[in-house]
């Protein structure tokens, strides 16, 4: 490892560089974006395209008694009317969700949640398709819903799924991992036993852009082209092969600029099949857009996690063991996306960055009338729910013990030369130096100058509060050995191709959202064979065009994807230096490679350039024995085991005691994702995940009244914070490279999501040590706080 | 893109056609101002109308602020964010720039004006809280002219107002006396969202004691309310953390505090006292400065 200390870059200069390779260098898609010439879903206009409204149940429970269409029909703009009743004759009414369970496209028999499904309009224009929606009548009777997840299991509860064949219950599944007898005994000998119920609530992804399609079917060619808000054209369009029946080559899906994913944009959602028997019907491009109710109330949604952590220790603080049971609250339908494998996702690593005697968790799920989903919320699959419990409960240990949270970590770090790691859960670690990267960022905050400061204001009766959280994140998914969504192995193929003049072209499988592929992975194959990253295209989310692979989500595109497009180029050099050794007229042997030229061992002046090379493969003249003209590879990469990237988080907040107001004052992030390819971009991810992650601390929450009503509807109710609310960040380094991954680089997307609300929530609780407090829940409205303050914390739902 | 349910559209140019257009165009016609109370509801469809008369060519008209020797008058057209910038008006009412601070964000106060803000009564609004710690009255305009109501009997209830059919608020008129100041506190979820709690106060003093003093309160009841208790129990009184802690007191019994998303009632409560004193302490600070 080492560890860099940080310049501050601030300057936009800073950051205009052109690195052949690695380093800082503006975003090559930004001048489309900041031109307003990116290709939202919304902006796709097409010929004759018509608009699609979706009629959603107003109730959280209720069974269909009747729907008469007639009124919308008849409106002078509406080309279409659809039920769930339409839908059954052609067997489309359900559709499988990410795992493995089935979702309504359209309501048949009964509403499961508000917000459901329950017909849809097709019109001339996206006006009259959502007058039309008032005119169609429908009858429900009104069921008692399932809201309460803790009372989701009782014997008198409604049964929510009674489409599933026998089902007598909301049980969803049961799920444990860890060894329950080895954790007993740890728990057993231990001095100090510390038990805390701590809540994830439920939150959304709330990307600006919402979810939406434009399904435009050829009947002549019989070809359906899909423009989609999708992180995962391949498997979306494999799936709809699936569903719909169509041929898999008669389907192209279209993704074009994605307005922020952060795993809403993963599933499939009964929209986008509604716009694809639109189109089927009508024979016209059908355009269906949700408005930023339906986004919040009906897709994705993530966390939703009632845990209980215990944690095991000896009095000088050595954690022995950690076990947690959890109630996980999947609403109607499991729309949970992870690897079928893994139906808590990566919760298996609860177990955090500490070494261990023994781990063991047993989950319950549960369905209850809220929208589904479980999405993978910049989470990497439930990573964040596992490094917020265990943050929390190390922080309780710290409490209970009257340990500075640092020290106690730094004494259970899993240490350096323990790497490769295997955790009590099965968890293959690959390399992390945690000592380095907390000492750093306990550097750059002057940590025991705050805790003299925090000392000195308590005296005088101010709340300072210093939070600390240390996470580990598996991400990179993964292995096919172990790891598939509905049975598609979650490998990633890449495809480069060098032109004739030396420019590029890089074609990968994972789907940009606002990543900075276009840019990051032109820097990747620039490292790798020298060409510039402005002359290397690089292509995504165009099924006919890129090769298969999973797409974008878990912080997977540089874990997996990265590696690919890195082996895929060190391929097409492969092949050039077989090239260069024909022209230079020497053997391979005889040939050194420096970034861009191969010239002869010890005659630096006898090179050639990547550009002279790919000129030679496309032009006329010999080439060696037994190579062919051009210059391009494809490959596959399977990872060989996930990516754990970890990172040091401290955070300084000061509450005022008449308000109970959080204000963040300071937020140091020491980020280790190995290898760093363009540091800018990094910062970016980090800025954002930061801000994220105040949100969920301080005020993100999908709340639903006690007849299932969501009351997080819009963005007046559902809140996301502002540049108000966050500090200038402070963001430091160290680099671990993964020893497994080709360039070394770990995947950086998720961990500030992942790593800052238990950092901040540390902090609030910490602020309010005066008050005994040892745990409060997120979201730490002043309301919250101020009742924690007057010792009577509530949970948040 | 939410959309609204068909409306049709007209455009005034002059409050007498603004009012006539409201005459001819009935119970169905509305005004939009800023639009942006109004607008919101109507995309979420939980306001309808037939009609919206736009009164935004009005701002030459009833965009001002004048400043005259006993009273302050502000158009209705006036916007959040000339409020916020005009100096004279801060000199002389600093509550108005603290609270238009911390209402909504900028696009809001770039359109949103006066006169939509008291007319929408919201009871959790932050400038008919203002206008009632300021003892405000409000010019009311209709064909047969101008009658002049006090905010107490200008909000009837959540979402109602003195302003009746065929009818527009043209004026605030705020009295303007010797000697004082005012604050405003808010606590708010995040920057932009609607209060918690807010408390405004004005004071005004005379040869150390307090001659006169009045709180308003915003999102702990129907309409923003002031509290004639308080004033009764400031006036005559030095200025103290007692006498702060005792309108407080008042603030916290007298307030009507239920609990929802946004706080629980027993802190909104304990919010009305906590604020009431910081804005009291606030306004005497401001005059003590000045002295
Ligand atoms: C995101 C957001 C956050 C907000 N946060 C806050 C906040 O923190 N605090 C706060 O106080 N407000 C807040 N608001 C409301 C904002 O201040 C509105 O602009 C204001 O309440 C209404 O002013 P308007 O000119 O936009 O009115 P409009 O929306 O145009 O009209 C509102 C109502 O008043 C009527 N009306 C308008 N003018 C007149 C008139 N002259 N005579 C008779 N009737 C009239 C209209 O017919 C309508 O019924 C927020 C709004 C938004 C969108």
């Amino acid at each position: 490892m080492t560890a860099v200390s940080e310049t501050p870059v601030t300057a936009f200069e800073d950051n205009d560089q052109s690195p052949v390779g690695y380093g800082r260098m503006l975003r090559k898609e930004d001048p489309r974006f900041i031109r307003g010439k990116g290709r939202y879903i919304d902006d796709v206009q097409l010929p004759g395209m018509l608009h699609l409204a979706i009629l959603r149940a107003p109730m959280a429970h209720g069974r269909l008694v009747s729907i008469d269409t007639t009124k919308a029909a008849a409106h002078p703009k509406v080309k279409l009317v659809v039920t769930g009743a339409m839908l059954a004759e052609k067997g489309l009414a359900w559709m499988p969700t990410l795992s493995n369970d089935v979702q309504a496209v359209l309501v048949t028999d009964k509403v499961r949640f508000q917000g459901q499904e329950v017909a849809f309009v097709v019109a001339e224009d996206r006006y009259a398709a959502r007058d039309a929606l008032e005119l169609i009548d429908v009858e429900y009777d009104m069921l008692t819903p399932v809201i309460d997840v803790r009372k989701a299991l009782e014997a008198d509860a409604p049964v929510i799924r009674d489409d599933l064949e026998g089902k007598t219950d909301n049980h969803c599944f049961d799920w444990e991992t860890g060894d329950a007898a080895a954790t007993e005994a740890a728990f057993a000998q231990a001095d100090v036993v510390v038990r805390e119920d701590i809540v994830y609530p439920r939150v959304h992804p709330a990307p600006m852009e919402t979810c939406g399609a434009v399904a435009d079917y050829d009947g002549v060619d019989g070809k359906l082209t899909l423009y989609s808000t999708t992180q995962a054209p391949h498997a979306h369009r494999t799936l709809y092969a699936i569903v719909a029946g169509l041929p898999e080559h008669k389907i192209r899906v279209l993704a074009g600029d994605i307005g922020g994913g952060f795993g809403n944009k993963v599933p499939i959602y009964p929209g986008y099949v509604c716009a694809i028997v639109g189109s089927l019907l009508t024979g016209k491009p059908v355009k269906w857009v949700e408005d930023r109710s339906e986004n919040l109330t009906s897709t994705g949604f993530a966390r939703d996690y009632v845990m209980r952590g215990e944690i095991a220790a000896t009095r000088d603080g050595k954690i022995l063991a950690i076990r947690t049971n959890v109630l996980a609250d999947h609403g109607a339908f499991n729309g949970t996306a992870a690897p079928v494998k893994y139906p808590a996702g990566f919760f298996g690593v609860f177990t955090g960055s500490y070494d261990l005697q023994a781990a063991y968790c047993k989950m319950t799920a549960v369905y209850t009338n809220k929208a589904p989903g479980g999405v993978a919320y910049a989470c990497s699959f439930r990573i964040t729910e596992a490094v917020y419990l265990v943050e929390r409960i190390v922080d309780c240990l710290a409490h209970e013990l009257d340990m500075d949270p640092v020290q106690l970590r730094l004494k259970n770090f899993i240490r350096p030369e323990q790497f490769p790691y295997e955790t009590k859960t099965g968890w293959v670690y690959d390399s992390g130096e945690y000592e380095s990267t907390m000492r750093e960022a306990m550097r750059i905050a002057g940590y025991e100058e705050l805790r003299r400061e925090q000392a000195q204001k308590r005296e005088r009766g101010e709340l300072m509060g210093i939070g600390v959280a240390f996470f580990t994140e598996a991400v990179g998914a993964g292995p096919r050995k172990d790891m598939d969504i509905l049975g598609l192995g979650m490998a990633d193929g890449s495809e480069l191709r060098v032109h004739p003049t030396g420019k590029a072209v890089l074609r990968i499988s994972c789907m940009s959202q606002g990543q900075g592929h276009e840019t990051t992975f032109a820097q990747i194959v620039a490292e790798e064979i020298g060409i510039p990253p402005a002359d290397i295209q690089v292509v995504n989310g165009d099924t006919d065009q890129t090769p298969f692979g999973l797409g974008t989500y878990g912080s997977r595109s540089t874990p997996v994807s990265g590696a690919a497009a890195a082996l895929v180029a060190r391929k097409v050099r492969d092949k050039a230096r077989i090239i260069a050794s024909g022209m230079l007229e020497v053997s391979v042997a005889a040939l050194d490679w420096e970034k861009g030229a191969f010239h002869v061992k010890g005659d630096p002046s006898k090179s050639v350039t990547i550009q002279d090379i790919a000129m030679r493969a496309h032009g006329a003249g010999d080439l060696p024995e037994g190579i062919e003209g051009g210059l391009e590879a494809q490959i596959c990469y399977n990872p060989s085991n996930l990516t754990y990237p970890n990172g040091a988080y401290i955070c300084v907040v000061d509450v005022d005691a008449g308000t109970g107001r959080v204000k963040v004052r300071r937020f140091i992030a020491v980020d280790d994702c190995g290898t760093r390819i363009n540091p800018m971009i990094i910062e970016g991810q980090v800025h954002g995940g930061l801000t994220d992650g105040v949100g969920m601390a301080l005020m993100e929450i999908i709340a639903f009244d006690e007849d299932g009503n969501c009351t997080s509807g819009s963005l007046m109710d559902y809140l996301i914070p502002t540049a108000m609310e966050v500090p200038d960040w402070e963001t430091g380094f160290t680099v671990t490279p993964s020893p497994h991954h080709p360039i070394g680089a770990k995947g950086v997307g998720e961990s500030a999501t992942v790593g800052s609300p238990p950092a901040i929530v540390n902090a609030v609780v910490d602020a309010l040590k005066p008050f005994g407090i040892r745990h409060a829940d997120m979201p730490l409205t002043p309301s919250r706080v101020w009742d924690a303050m007057q010792g009577r914390p509530q949970p948040p739902i | 893109m939410q959309v609204p349910a068909p409306f049709e559209y007209e455009r005034a140019t002059s409050v007498e056609e603004a009012i006539g257009l409201l005459e001819k165009l009935g119970d169905g016609a509305r005004i939009v101002a800023g639009g942006h109370s109004l607008l919101p509801m109507m995309k979420l469809r939980l306001a309808n109308f037939d009609y919206l008369v736009d009164i935004n060519d009005l701002h030459d008209e009833l965009g001002y602020i004048t400043v005259e020797a006993d009273q302050v008058r502000i158009g209705a057209m006036a916007r959040h964010r000339e409020l916020l910038e005009s100096n004279e008006l801060g000199a002389a009412f600093p509550i108005f720039a603290d609270a238009e601070r911390v209402i909504a964000d900028p696009v809001v106060r770039n359109r949103g004006t006066l006169g939509g803000a008291l007319c929408q009564a919201d009871p959790a609004e932050d400038l008919s809280a203002v206008c009632t710690t300021l003892g405000a009255s409000c010019v009311i305009q209709g064909r047969g002219g101008e009658r002049v109501v006090t905010m107490e009997d200008f909000h009837r209830g959540p979402y109602e107002t003195a302003v009746g059919a065929a009818e527009m608020l043209v004026e605030v008129r705020i009295p303007l006396r010797p000697n004082g100041s005012s604050a405003y506190e808010k606590v708010e979820r995040r920057a932009g969202d609607w209060a918690v709690v807010s408390s405004g106060a004005a004071v005004w003093m005379d040869d150390g004691v307090i001659a006169d003093a009045r709180v308003g309160l915003a999102a702990v009841g129907a309409n923003t309310a002031g509290l004639p208790e308080i004033s009764a129990a400031l006036r005559g009184q030095a200025p103290s953390e007692e006498l702060y802690a005792r309108a407080g007191e008042i603030a916290a019994r007298s307030c009507d505090a239920a609990t929802d998303t946004r706080g629980s009632a027993d802190y909104k409560r304990h919010l009305a006292d906590e604020l009431t004193r910081r804005a009291l302490r606030r306004s005497v600070a401001r005059i003590n400065e000045r002295a």
